[in-house]
C-alpha cells in the first residue's frame, strides 16, 4: 500500500468543516427566522461597531462617565504639580523650563468643558451634504459647454457667503468630528493649490470663535479651532520660506537660516507675503480678522525683520473691540500664544492684555452677558470658570520670568480693579511660587476678602496650599496662614471639597508643624470624611495625604504616637489600597530609619501594618509582590534591635514568625537573625556557657528546628539546616546539632530535580546540591559521633541517601561526591584533624585513632572505591571516554593526594586507574602533568612509596 | 500650438513715471513658428462711466464720457519672419513717458472711473493661423507728489445731537462716542489709525465698522456726476463693548481701489470714511469723514 502523503490531519480537518458549518447557521438563523429583528441585528463582525467611528479617535472618553472622571482627574493634576511635572520640557523656542507649553494644557481643557447641548456650524466646507460628490458627478455626464460653465460657476458659488449652510443639532462628538473634517480640508485644500479655499476655511472657522451659544464649550472649541489656525500659520509660513529660498531669480536655491534677517527676502516673497496681509486686513468681520492675521504673524519676519513687535501690540489693542468678554479673553489667550511662539522675548502686549481684561471684567455683570447666562442657563459661578485656561495662560505668559514687583503691580491692580477670586487663583497658580509663599499672609487675607464671584474658595485655597508646599513660606508667617486657611478648610461641609484641600494642605502641615498640628490634622480629616463612609471615594487623596507625611516625617517614634495616625491608616477598608498604603509606610521606614530601634510603640504599629500586608498575600498573589512585601518586612526586622537584651530580641522573632509565617524570605531572615543572636550569645560568654546562657541558646537552636521545615523552599531549608546545624555546635549543643544534621540528612532525598532562578526559568539542581554535599561533608568531619550510634552514623546515612537518590541520568555526582567522603574519610584518619570547632571534642579525640574506628572508616572507603570502580566500569564504552577520563583523574587526584602508596595494593590500584584515564586517549594531559609534578614533588621529600609511583605514572605522548 | 506671454522684470509690476518699463516677450512653440510681425503696445486710459443713478439709464448708456488716453507707445518687436522652435525670449523697454499735456496717473480700480495700464503683444500670423494676443497690466505710482501727507489729527464726538437727519430724536438712544483720527490727511501706504471711546450708550451695540467709500465724479456736457460707493467695509468692535475703554481704528487702504485723491478737469476720485455704530436693533449711526490720500 503506498501512502500519499497528508496535507492536514484528518481529524483536524473534520473539526475544522464543523465549526464552518456551525458559523453559517448562526449567522442565517437570525436573519431567516427572524425578518423582524434583522433591523435591529448588528453584524458584530461588520464595520458599524460603534467603537470604530471616527469620533473616538479625536475625543476619548466620549460618554459622560469618563468625561467626568477626566475632568476630575484634570483638577487634581492642574495648577503647581502638573507645572512641577513640567519642568523637564524643554522648549527650543528660548522659554525656560519652568513655562508649561500649551500642547499640555490643551487635553485638560478638552476634558474639562464639555456639553451635551446641541451645538451648529455655520460653514460651506463640510462634505456632510454629499454636495461634492453631487457636483463630481454631474460634471462627468454633462457636456455642453454652457453647462459646464454654469456648473463651475454654481461650484464657485458654493464657496460664496450665500451658499454658508448651518449644521444645527450638532452632538458634542460630531461638532469635534466636524471641525476635524474642517482641518482636512484646510490641509488638501493647502496641498491642492487651492490658497484661497483655504484661507476661506480659516475664515470660517475663526468666525466659529465668536459664536457663543453653547458657551460651557467654548474653551475647548478654542482649542480646536486654534488648532486650525496653528496649522494654517505654518502652511503659509513654510510656503513662504519655500519661495523665498527657490524664487531668488538667477540663483540656485539657497537656504535661509533660522533667524534670516528681512533684507535676504527676495523681493516675490515678499510680494507674497504682502498679498497674504493685504488679504487678510479687508476681512470684514473682526474676530476672524483678528486671528487668521495672529495665526500667520510669524510670517511678518518676510517683510520687516521684528515688525511683529508693532503688530502684537496692535493687535492687543484690537482686542479691545471684542464685546463678549469671554470671547475677548481667549482671543487675548491666543494672541499671548502666539507671541511667546514668535517672539519668546517681546512682551509688551502681555500686561497690557491683562490690563485690558481687568478693564473690561466689570463687563460680566453687564446685561449682554447676563443675557446669554439666562439664555442659556448658565450660573455665574460656571460661567467664571470657563475664562480660567485663558486667564491661566495670561498670567502665565506674563509671570513667566518676571520680577517679584511685577506681582506687587498686579496684586495692586487686581485690588483696584477686579478683586475676584478668578483672579486671585490665576495669579497664584502663574507666578512662581516662591514669590506667593513670600507673602503667604498677604494671600490668604486676598482670599478672605475677595468677592466671591463664582470660583468657591476651597479651589483658591488648595492653588495656595500648591504654592507654599513647593516654596518656602517665612518662619513668622507660617502659623498664621495655617490658622487663617485652616479655619476656612475646616468648614467646608463636602468632603470632596474639604479632602482636596486636606490633601495639599498635610504636606505643609507636616514640612513645618510638629506632633500636635498633625494630629490635629489628621483627627480632622478623620472627622470630615468619615460620614457616610465617605472615605471609600477619596482614597486616592487619603492615600496622598499618607504619602506626603511620609515624605517629610521621618521621625516614626513620633509618627506612630500620634493618636490619629493609625486610626487614619484604618480608613483604608479596600484591601488593595490599605496594603498599598502599608507598604508605602514600610518603604518610607526602611528607606529613613537609619539606626536600630527597639521603641515598642513602633514595633507594635509596624507589625501591624506589616500584618496587613502579609495577610494579603494569598495564591494570587504575584510572585513580585510578594518579593517587594517580604524585602520590606525583612528591612523592617533587620532595623528592630534590642541591644544586649537577646531574650527579648527572641522573643520579638518569636513574634514576628507568628505574624509573618507565610512569606519564606522572612522567614528565612528570622532563620539566619537567631542563628546570628546564638553566636552574638557565644560571644559574649567567649565559649563558655553558663547554663542561662546555654538554655538561651538551646531555645536559639529549637526555634531554628521547628522554623526550618515550614519553608516550602527545599533548598532553604537544607541551607538553613546546615548553618543551624553548625552554629549549634559551636554552642555545644550536640543533640540540637546532630538533630539538624540527620534533618538535613533525611531531607537530602527529597530535593527536586530542578530548582526555580530568578528570572522564572527553572534549571538543574544538580550543581547546588553537589556544593551543598561538599561543604556538608566537609563538615561531618568535625562531628563527633553520638554515643548511641554506630561509628560515622551520619556519613552512613547520608551516604545511604545518596545511593537510593536518583541523580540526573548521565551524571558522575555521586561518584564526585564520593572522592569527597573519601578525601574527608582520609582526614578522619588521621590522629589529629585539621581543624576543630572550638571546645567540641571531634572524633580523634574520642577514638583516639582507635584501630576499630578506622577498619570502619576504611571499610566505608573500600566500599566507596569498590561503588567507583563499578561506575567506571558501567561508563567504559567508548562514547563516554571522555568522561570516564576526567573523572578518573578526578580520583587519581584524591588518591595521590591522601593516600598512602608505601602500600602496594594503594600503588597498584593508582597506577590502573592512571592507565585507564590515558586508554582512550582522552585524558586532561595538563591536569596529568600536574599530577605528575605533585608526584615528583612528594618523591622528592621522600614520602615513601611515591618514588615507585612517579616511575609507573608514565606520560604516553 | 503657439504661446505668447509678457514678463515684465519687476514682480510686483509697479513703474513711475520716467522708468523704463523693461521685460521680455516669452514665445513658446513647438515647431518652427512663422508669423508676419510682432507689435507690443503699451497703453494707459481713463475710463470713465456715468452711473444710472445720478443721470438716468438712457444718459448713462449713450452718453458714456470718452475715455482718456494718458500713455500709448507702439513698438515693434520683431519684423515678419520665422521664430525658431522652442522657447523665444525677446526683450523690450518702453519708456513711461506721458503724451504731451497729460499726466501719468496712478492706476485705481474704480466704479464709475478705471486708470488702467496695459501692455500688450500681437502676433501677426498668416491667414491661416489666428493672431496671437496676450495683455498684462502693469501698476504706475507717482514718483513725487507736490501734496503730502501731514498729521492733522480729528477728534470727533458723536452723540444724538450730532446726528443731522433724525426726525424724531426722544427715539434714539443716548450715546456719545468720543475719539479721534490721527489724520484726515494720509499717506496711501500707511494704513487709517485712530481710535474711539464709548462712554456712554444706553443701547447695546452690536457693531461699530470703518467704511471706506469712494467718491468718483465725472464732468460731462451737462454738467457733472458724483457718485459715493463703498470699497470696503471694516469692523473694528464685535457686540456690546466695554464702555470708556479706546478701541482702535485701524484700516488698510486695499491696492488698486484706492489711490491718492485726484482731481482733475474731468474727472475727480476722492475718498471719505464713515464711522458706523450699529445698535442691537440694527439701528445704525454714521458719522462721515472726508480723506485726502496721498503717495509720500
Amino acid at each position: 500500500m503506498v501512502a500519499a502523503p497528508a496535507t492536514t490531519h484528518p481529524l483536524k480537518a473534520i473539526t475544522v468543516t464543523e465549526v464552518k458549518s456551525a458559523d453559517k447557521k448562526g449567522v442565517k438563523t437570525p436573519t431567516a427566522s427572524k425578518p423582524t429583528a434583522k433591523q435591529d441585528f448588528v453584524d458584530p463582525l461588520s464595520g458599524t461597531d460603534p467603537l470604530s467611528t471616527g469620533v473616538t479617535v479625536v475625543f476619548e472618553g466620549s460618554d459622560p462617565l469618563s468625561m467626568m472622571v477626566k475632568a476630575e482627574a484634570g483638577s487634581v493634576v492642574s495648577g503647581k504639580s502638573s507645572r512641577a511635572d513640567s519642568i523637564k520640557i524643554n522648549d527650543d523656542t528660548g522659554l525656560s523650563d519652568t513655562f508649561e507649553p500649551w500642547a499640555s494644557k490643551k487635553s485638560g481643557i478638552l476634558a474639562k468643558y464639555t456639553t451635551s447641548e446641541k451645538l451648529s456650524i455655520t460653514t460651506s466646507f463640510l462634505s456632510s451634504s454629499d454636495h461634492e460628490r453631487v457636483v463630481i458627478k454631474t460634471q462627468t455626464q454633462v457636456s455642453t459647454v454652457s453647462d459646464k460653465v454654469k456648473n463651475r460657476l454654481e461650484q464657485l458659488d458654493d464657496f460664496e457667503e450665500g451658499s454658508v449652510k448651518e449644521m444645527l443639532n450638532l452632538s458634542q462628538q460630531d461638532y469635534v468630528k466636524r471641525i476635524e473634517e474642517l482641518n482636512q480640508a484646510l490641509i488638501s485644500a493647502w496641498d491642492a493649490d487651492h490658497r484661497v479655499k483655504a484661507l476661506k476655511i480659516a475664515i470660517q472657522c475663526s468666525k466659529l470663535l465668536a459664536d457663543t451659544s453653547v458657551i460651557p464649550f467654548y474653551p475647548s472649541k478654542f482649542v480646536l479651532i486654534t488648532d486650525i489656525l496653528d496649522t494654517f500659520g505654518r502652511l503659509v509660513y513654510d510656503r513662504l520660506l519655500d519661495k523665498a529660498q527657490t524664487s531668488m531669480p538667477g540663483t540656485r536655491p539657497h537656504r535661509l537660516s533660522a533667524n534670516f534677517s528681512s533684507d535676504e527676502v527676495p523681493e516675490a516673497a515678499k510680494e507674497t507675503c504682502r498679498n497674504w496681509f493685504f488679504k487678510i486686513a479687508s476681512i470684514r468681520e473682526l474676530i476672524p480678522r483678528f486671528y487668521v492675521e495672529a495665526a500667520i504673524l510669524k510670517s511678518y519676519n518676510f517683510l520687516n525683520t521684528g515688525e511683529y513687535t508693532d503688530v502684537l501690540q496692535r493687535l492687543c489693542f484690537m482686542t479691545r473691540g471684542i464685546g463678549d468678554p469671554l470671547v475677548a479673553i481667549y482671543a487675548r489667550c491666543y494672541l499671548c500664544r502666539v507671541g511667546m511662539l514668535v517672539a519668546p522675548r517681546f512682551k509688551n502686549h502681555i500686561p497690557q492684555c491683562f490690563e485690558d481684561f481687568i478693564a473690561t471684567f466689570h463687563q460680566v455683570q453687564g446685561d449682554s452677558v447676563q443675557n446669554i447666562l439666562a439664555v442659556q442657563k448658565l450660573e455665574l459661578p460656571r460661567y467664571l470658570s470657563l475664562f480660567s485656561p485663558a486667564l491661566d495662560w495670561i498670567l502665565q505668559c506674563l509671570a513667566h520670568d518676571a520680577s517679584e514687583n511685577l506681582l506687587n503691580e498686579t496684586l495692586d491692580r487686581c485690588k483696584q480693579g477686579c478683586n475676584s477670586a478668578l483672579m486671585i487663583n490665576s495669579i497664584m497658580s502663574a507666578f512662581q511660587p516662591q514669590y506667593i509663599a513670600s507673602r503667604a499672609l498677604v494671600f490668604t487675607e486676598l482670599i478672605r476678602d475677595c468677592e466671591d464671584t463664582g470660583l468657591p474658595k476651597y479651589i483658591l485655597h488648595r492653588t495656595l496650599g500648591l504654592c507654599l508646599v513647593i516654596a518656602d513660606t517665612p518662619a513668622d508667617q507660617q502659623l498664621p496662614v495655617l490658622n487663617e486657611v485652616w479655619k476656612a478648610v475646616v468648614k467646608l461641609k463636602n468632603p470632596s471639597e474639604y479632602i482636596s484641600c486636606a490633601e495639599v494642605w498635610i504636606e505643609f502641615v507636616v514640612k513645618h508643624f510638629g506632633k500636635k498640628e498633625i494630629n490635629t490634622i489628621l483627627g480632622d480629616i478623620i472627622k470630615h470624611v468619615t460620614p457616610d463612609r465617605a472615605y471609600e471615594d477619596f482614597y486616592p487623596q487619603l492615600q496622598s495625604v499618607v504619602s506626603k507625611i511620609m515624605s517629610h516625617q521621618h521621625d516614626f517614634s513620633l509618627l506612630f504616637s500620634l493618636e490619629k495616625f493609625l486610626p487614619f491608616v484604618d480608613m483604608f477598608q479596600r484591601e488593595a489600597i490599605k496594603v498599598d498604603v502599608c507598604k508605602c509606610i514600610l518603604e518610607s521606614f526602611n528607606k529613613h530609619q537609619l539606626q536600630p530601634m527597639n521603641d515598642p510603640v513602633v514595633i507594635n504599629a509596624m507589625m501591624y501594618l506589616g500584618k496587613i500586608m502579609h495577610d494579603a498575600v494569598n495564591a494570587l498573589t504575584l510572585e513580585d509582590e510578594k518579593r517587594v512585601i517580604s524585602n520590606l518586612l525583612c528591612g523592617f526586622l533587620r532595623l528592630v534591635q534590642f541591644g544586649r537584651d537577646f531574650e527579648q530580641q527572641l522573643s520579638f522573632y518569636v513574634e514576628c514568625r507568628a505574624y509573618f509565617s507565610n512569606l519564606d524570605p522572612v522567614l528565612i531572615t528570622l532563620v539566619q537573625s537567631v542563628n546570628n543572636l546564638a553566636v552574638e550569645t557565644r560571644k559574649v560568654v567567649k565559649g563558655n556557657h553558663s547554663r542561662k546562657t546555654a538554655a538561651f541558646v538551646r531555645a536559639c537552636a529549637a526555634f531554628c528546628f521547628i522554623t526550618i521545615p515550614s519553608l516550602q523552599s527545599v533548598f532553604s531549608q537544607l541551607q538553613l539546616y546546615l548553618l543551624s546545624g553548625q552554629v549549634a555546635l559551636l554552642n555545644q549543643c550536640y543533640s540540637q546539632g546532630d538533630a539538624f544534621f540527620r534533618a538535613a540528612v533525611s531531607l537530602v532525598a527529597d530535593v527536586p530535580k530542578t530548582m526555580d532562578v530568578v528570572d522564572s526559568k527553572s534549571r538543574s539542581s544538580e550543581s547546588f546540591l553537589l556544593e551543598y554535599l561538599f561543604s556538608f561533608v566537609s563538615t561531618l568531619l568535625v562531628i563527633p559521633d553520638s554515643p548511641d550510634m554506630g561509628v560515622m552514623y551520619l556519613l552512613r546515612g547520608l551516604l545511604n541517601v545518596l545511593q537510593d537518590y536518583t541523580w540526573e541520568p548521565n551524571s558522575d555526582a555521586r561518584i564526585l561526591v564520593y572522592t569527597r567522603v573519601l578525601s574527608m574519610l582520609a582526614a578522619a584518619s588521621q590522629e589529629h584533624y585539621p581543624y576543630h570547632i572550638d571546645k567540641v571534642d571531634s572524633n580523634d579525640a574520642m577514638y583516639g585513632s582507635d584501630p576499630k574506628f578506622l577498619a570502619e572508616l576504611r571499610a566505608i572507603a573500600d566500599t566507596l572505591i569498590g561503588e567507583m570502580l563499578s561506575h567506571l566500569k558501567a561508563i567504559s564504552g567508548p562514547e563516554f571516554a571522555k568522561r570516564q577520563s576526567s573523572l578518573v583523574l578526578e580520583i587519581i587526584s584524591v588518591l595521590v593526594a591522601f593516600c598512602d602508596m608505601s602500600k602496594p595494593s594503594m600503588l597498584t590500584l593508582t597506577t590502573n586507574f592512571w592507565s585507564l584515564a590515558q586508554k582512550q586517549g582522552q585524558a586532561d594531559v595538563k591536569l596529568m602533568k600536574r599530577i605528575q609534578d605533585h608526584v615528583r614533588a612528594m618523591a622528592d621529600d621522600d614520602i615513601p612509596g611515591f618514588q615507585t609511583l612517579l616511575q609507573k605514572l608514565s606520560l604516553s605522548e | 500650438m503657439a504661446a505668447l506671454d509678457i514678463r515684465l522684470k519687476k514682480v510686483n509690476k509697479t513703474y513711475r513715471e520716467g522708468e523704463l518699463l523693461a521685460g521680455v516677450v516669452v514665445v513658446q512653440s513647438k515647431g518652427e513658428l512663422q508669423h508676419q510681425g510682432i507689435s507690443l503696445l503699451t497703453e494707459g486710459m481713463v475710463n470713465m462711466q456715468l452711473s444710472a443713478k445720478s443721470v438716468g439709464v438712457f444718459e448713462a448708456f449713450y452718453n458714456s464720457l470718452k475715455p482718456i488716453q494718458l500713455l500709448s507707445y507702439t513698438l515693434e518687436v520683431a519684423k515678419p519672419g520665422k521664430l525658431p522652435p522652442g522657447k523665444t525670449e525677446i526683450p523690450f523697454e518702453v519708456p513711461l513717458k506721458p503724451k504731451p499735456g497729460k499726466t501719468l496717473y496712478e492706476t485705481y480700480h474704480g466704479v464709475f472711473v478705471n486708470i488702467q495700464y496695459l501692455v500688450r503683444v500681437d502676433m501677426k500670423r498668416s491667414l491661416l493661423n489666428k493672431d496671437l494676443q496676450k495683455q498684462t497690466e502693469f501698476i504706475i505710482e507717482y514718483k513725487s507728489q507736490e501734496e503730502k501727507a501731514k498729521p492733522k489729527l480729528i477728534n470727533f464726538t458723536i452723540t444724538p445731537e450730532t446726528l443731522t437727519n433724525v426726525k424724531e430724536k426722544q427715539n434714539v438712544p443716548k450715546f456719545k462716542v468720543k475719539g479721534h483720527l490721527d489724520s484726515s490727511c494720509l499717506q496711501i501706504t500707511k494704513p487709517l489709525t485712530g481710535e474711539l471711546t464709548v462712554e456712554l450708550c444706553e443701547a447695546a451695540i452690536k457693531s461699530i465698522e470703518i467704511q471706506l467709500v469712494r467718491v468718483e465724479t465725472c464732468g460731462c456736457a451737462e454738467g457733472y456726476a458724483k457718485d459715493a460707493t463703498e470699497i470696503q467695509n471694516i469692523q473694528i468692535a464685535d457686540g456690546d463693548v466695554a464702555r470708556n475703554v479706546a478701541i482702535p481704528i485701524y484700516m488698510v487702504f486695499p491696492r488698486l481701489f484706492t489711490c491718492p485723491s485726484l482731481s482733475t478737469n474731468n474727472f475727480k476720485v476722492d475718498f471719505e470714511i464713515n464711522i458706523v455704530i450699529v445698535f442691537a436693533d440694527d439701528h445704525l449711526v454714521t458719522e462721515n469723514f472726508p480723506l485726502k490720500l496721498a503717495r509720500f
